[in-house]
């Protein structure tokens, strides 16, 4: 019996159908590239992170959960001119992390969403900001600043992101 | 052993999948100096994401325009009334820069200097961003099949915009010029001072290799050098918009694009660039040496012939006829009329007239290359010459019968004497006046 911060004695474990689960973020990297051309600004919110972290909480699973980041994060490679692999090295991290976590705490309450969400976008900022400088030899420049602006907007969507995502989820089991 | 796999198998899985992607990564970093190839995954994911950036993008275009050019057009008659007196006053700028541009051209042609052109370009639609914000680059509709290559300049009417990185069967990534691994050789205008421009992690542009001691003030122009092989020379990247003493013994040099990056819709591949010397346009046939030498002083021409007999022997050595320097640039093969005074007026006036416009030997009749004011000139003008011999025996001047000639019949009678006649006071320039100076 894991130990919970739910208030209920089990834990929830869902499972997405298999459209769902190819759609949902090929979607997320569709309105990732799309979006910012009109809207400048929407640059700054990372919607495949979302969609990883939605996916790894909702199904509790670790090794599904970074199976979900390192493809969901080697897809946003892709679009990209940089080497293929340093979204996915972050997003795996994410994904595990997010999963692990999601066993622990009540992920259906929407504080605890935006604060996991917050968490693990610097996380995931930090694992990139660290493989693009020290693997890559990117010069990227830290701004503490810019990143909790990002995460905190990152984090609302999240919420609201999650509580779509949610009508798509499939009830499967208890822990 | 056992136990202790199964209860770090999560753990192992991650720790493998993470070694995967970081031993991926170290081969293409390794890579990037070779040909890379494109990585299937690339493919997969630009083949998957970009059809439905086109859909949405034709959709949204096609929208926008039923809006624009069939709903809303309040204003339209303002607007076409402000663009004609827009087109008046370029009409009138174009004028004077096409006669600097073609002063400049015969110069540099003495110089033999060499210019890139612009010979082929590509119109394509922008269908998508990478979506990161450490990856400035943007997606075109126009790939290998519309002959996109890798390193192609991107441009749009306000200014350069990237170049070509990855090439697909129908889409192609473009870097911006604001990515930080970009470099485009760029030069400021007014001080001719060359650099490097590069974007900045946090997205600015800044131009760098410029010294500290230079004189560089905001507003200054930048345009491109054509030193890195990719952008022609003098197109505009954009302006200073602040200059400060960096910490090394460079200058910081912050650059405001010419064109919008952030919101690009269409723009321009420069799928061919040729090198050539320029050549003088049709337009304006003239040797920079015709037009020094008519700015020279000359010996001013002798008074009409005395003796009709030996007009034909005279016209023929010394030929006054008012050719003009753009005359005697267009080469020997170059069939002229024999001069005639109504030719001779007519080419004084006008440089390139036709021969067979004036047949009564009055003034010629206005051609569409005859202006009002090369009337006047014809008419307030006696004519300086004597008439052809074939002419002479009616003693009426008639027009040039370029058929009468003979067919091999060299330069020597296109005149060429044509010059003392500016140096005379109260005498029209007229060579002068029709060309450029």
């Amino acid at each position: 019996m894991p130990i919970t911060y739910t208030s209920g004695e089990q834990v929830e474990v869902y499972r997405f159908s298999v459209p769902a689960t190819i759609l949902i973020p090929l979607i997320a990297l569709f309105l990732q590239a799309w979006l910012p051309l009109g809207l400048h600004f929407f640059s700054i919110f990372d919607l495949p992170l979302l969609v990883t972290i939605a996916f790894a909480m909702a199904r509790r699973g670790q090794i599904s959960g970074l199976l979900t980041g390192a493809v969901i994060g080697l897809l946003q490679d892709s679009l990209t001119h940089h080497p293929i692999g340093v979204f996915g090295i972050a997003k795996t991290v994410v994904g595990y992390g997010a999963s692990s976590l999601g066993v622990k705490l009540d992920v259906e309450n929407v504080g605890t969403r935006f604060l996991v969400t917050l968490l693990f976008y610097v996380v995931h900022e930090t694992v990139y900001f660290m493989v693009a400088r020290g693997l890559v030899g990117l010069k990227l420049e830290w701004s503490w600043p810019h990143e909790l602006w990002s995460a905190l907007a990152n984090a609302l969507v999240g919420v609201a992101l999650f509580a779509v995502l949610d009508k798509f989820k499939q009830r499967t089991c208890s822990l | 052993m056992e136990s202790v796999l199964g209860r770090y198998r999560n753990l192992i899985v991650l720790v493998g999948v993470l070694f995967l992607q970081v031993l991926g990564l170290a081969v293409q970093v390794k890579r990037t100096t070779e040909n890379e190839p494109t990585r299937l995954i690339r493919i997969w994911t630009v083949s998957t994401v970009t059809p439905l950036e086109k859909g949405l993008v034709s959709i949204q275009r096609g929208i926008r325009n039923l809006w624009h050019n069939y709903f809303f057009l309040r204003g339209v008659r303002a607007e076409n009334r402000e663009l004609k007196q827009e087109i008046e006053r370029l009409r009138l700028q174009q004028v004077r820069l096409s006669e600097d541009a073609e002063q400049a051209r015969r110069l540099q042609t003495l110089l033999a200097f060499k210019e890139q052109f612009i010979s082929k370009t590509v119109a394509a639609q922008v269908i998508g961003s990478s979506g990161s914000e450490q990856s400035r680059s943007i997606y075109i509709d126009k790939g290998a099949h519309d002959g996109i290559a890798p390193d192609m300049a991107v441009i749009t009417a306000d200014g350069i915009v990237g170049k070509v990185m990855r090439v697909f069967r129908s889409t192609s990534l473009v870097l911006l010029i604001d990515d930080q691994s970009s470099g485009v050789g760029a030069i400021l205008a007014k001080s001719r001072l060359q650099g490097v421009l590069h974007g900045r992690p946090s997205g600015e542009v800044v131009l760098e290799k410029i010294m500290n001691d230079e004189p560089v003030q905001a507003g200054e122009p930048v345009l491109t050098s054509g030193g890195d092989q990719i952008f022609p020379k003098g197109l505009p990247v954009g302006t200073v918009s602040k200059a400060f003493k960096g910490s090394e013994s460079f200058l910081d040099i912050r650059v405001r694009p010419a064109a919008n990056l952030s919101k690009l819709e269409e723009v321009l591949v420069i799928a061919q660039k040729e090198e050539r010397a320029p050549s003088l346009s049709q337009t304006a046939p003239v040797r920079a040496v015709d037009v020094l030498a008519g700015r020279l002083p000359s010996v001013p021409d002798k008074p009409a012939t005395e003796d009709p007999n030996k007009t034909g022997t005279t016209s023929a050595k010394t030929p006054v006829v008012g050719s003009t320097a753009s005359q005697s640039a267009q080469g020997s093969a170059e069939l002229t009329p024999k001069p005639t005074p109504a030719n001779v007026a007519r080419n004084k006036s006008v440089g390139n007239a036709s021969p067979s416009s004036n047949q009564s030997g009055l003034p010629a009749s206005p051609t569409p290359s005859d202006s009002p004011a090369s009337h006047s000139r014809q008419l307030s003008r006696k004519p300086t010459t004597v008439a052809a011999p074939n002419n002479a025996a009616n003693g009426m001047p008639s027009a040039a019968k370029p058929d009468q000639r003979k067919p091999d019949q060299p330069k020597q009678d296109q005149p060429k004497q044509d010059q003392p006649k500016r140096d005379q006071p109260g005498q029209d320039q007229t060579p002068s006046e029709d060309k450029p100076q």
